[in-house]
């Protein structure tokens, strides 16, 4: 019998070393998934202006809002649609944000029908300083609006700070929105 | 006149269904001038991925965003921009993501040439594993193994 030549003996863990690489790359794709807002796309806007825009409000008829007037103090803006369950489902997290009266909260109705917001409304409770209107979706493009619900914070000089793609949970807005909030305050 | 009472049923049928249509949509189609333009359209619309159902072009999606995005990209050829130019629109509002071709830069470096990478290391490893043999000896005749 011949003995096996030396130089084999790294060689034969080679197809034990490839499995285990192969095991951490999926358990690590495993562990990644488990953010449930993985699919959320970070927006390029974070740091700069929030896009100028000029747009009609849901409780007072022929009046339009621009950028320029929000100016001057920091602002969230949530966009929602009474067709949206996801916008349900947070409506009581962003109630409860607009409680503590630290952040003008504005509402960004998104490609809705006018009365079915005015009656979501009323049924849900609305928290929001006023309602800007966005019927066509067409002013949403310009915020990377891809879904709702979706929410910003800006800030005095009109710079979006923070961005959060999919509904606010409890969670997100005393780690999250909150923190942000506390750093605007202190400037 | 039966086409016209026909035509009323229809109205009468689908009257209350738009009524009821949960987000407001603009379902006329996008309309070309030629097919030139319609051409160009088509293979920008491929290569932009919808935002909302990450793993379909903007010409595949039937996402309600997908549908404004690709009105968005028609408005902005008609105002005689480039084909970078619209991509670069919608970069600049949604991210890198939307490109399926991403540019190439030290964050996608990995993406790029990670692949090559790795077929080199395999290349290598073939490459070693082949000389080592060449040079070994021979397999020495082994009479004593049974077959």
């Amino acid at each position: 019998m011949t003995t096996p030549a030396p130089r084999t003996s790294h060689a034969r863990w080679l197809p034990l070393v490839a499995f285990a690489v192969i095991v951490a790359l999926l358990a690590a794709g495993v562990w990644i998934s488990r953010d449930p807002d993985r699919d959320a796309l970070p927006s390029p806007l974070i740091g700069k202006p929030a896009p100028a825009f000029r747009l009609p409000l849901l409780h007072e008829a022929g009046r339009l809002v621009t950028s320029e007037e929000l100016r001057g103090e920091p602002y969230l803006l949530n966009v929602w649609g009474s067709w949206c369950p996801g916008c349900r489902e947070e409506h009581a997290v962003i109630n409860e944000f607009a409680k503590t009266r630290r952040v003008r909260v504005i509402g960004y109705n998104w490609k809705d029908e006018h009365a079915d917001a005015l009656r979501w409304l009323e049924q849900f409770g609305n928290p929001y300083w006023m309602v800007l209107v966005d019927y066509d979706g067409h002013a949403a493009i310009d915020w990377g609006i891809y879904g709702a619900p979706e929410t910003f914070l800006v800030d005095a000089d009109g710079i979006i700070v923070w961005k959060h793609v999919g509904p606010m949970r409890r969670d997100t807005l005393y780690t999250q929105l909150m923190p942000q909030v506390e750093a605007l305050e202190a400037r | 006149m039966i086409r016209s009472l026909l035509l009323a049923l229809v109205v009468c049928l689908a009257w209350p269904m738009a009524a009821r249509a949960q987000v407001a949509v603009d379902a006329t189609p996008l309309r070309f001038e030629d097919a030139a333009e319609e051409r160009r359209f088509h293979r920008l619309v491929t290569e932009l991925r919808c935002v909302m159902c990450q793993n379909q072009s903007l010409a595949d999606s039937n996402a309600q965003i997908a549908h404004d995005l690709r009105r968005e990209v028609l408005t902005l050829m008609r105002r005689d921009l480039s084909d970078a130019e619209v991509k670069d629109h919608l970069v600049a509002r949604y991210g890198e993501f939307v490109l399926y071709r991403p540019r190439v830069h030290p964050a996608t470096w990995l993406l790029w040439f990670g692949p090559l990478v790795v077929l080199g290391a395999g290349g290598v490893v073939i490459a070693r594993i082949v000389a080592a043999r060449r040079r070994g000896p021979a397999l020495p005749p082994d009479d004593t193994q049974a077959w």
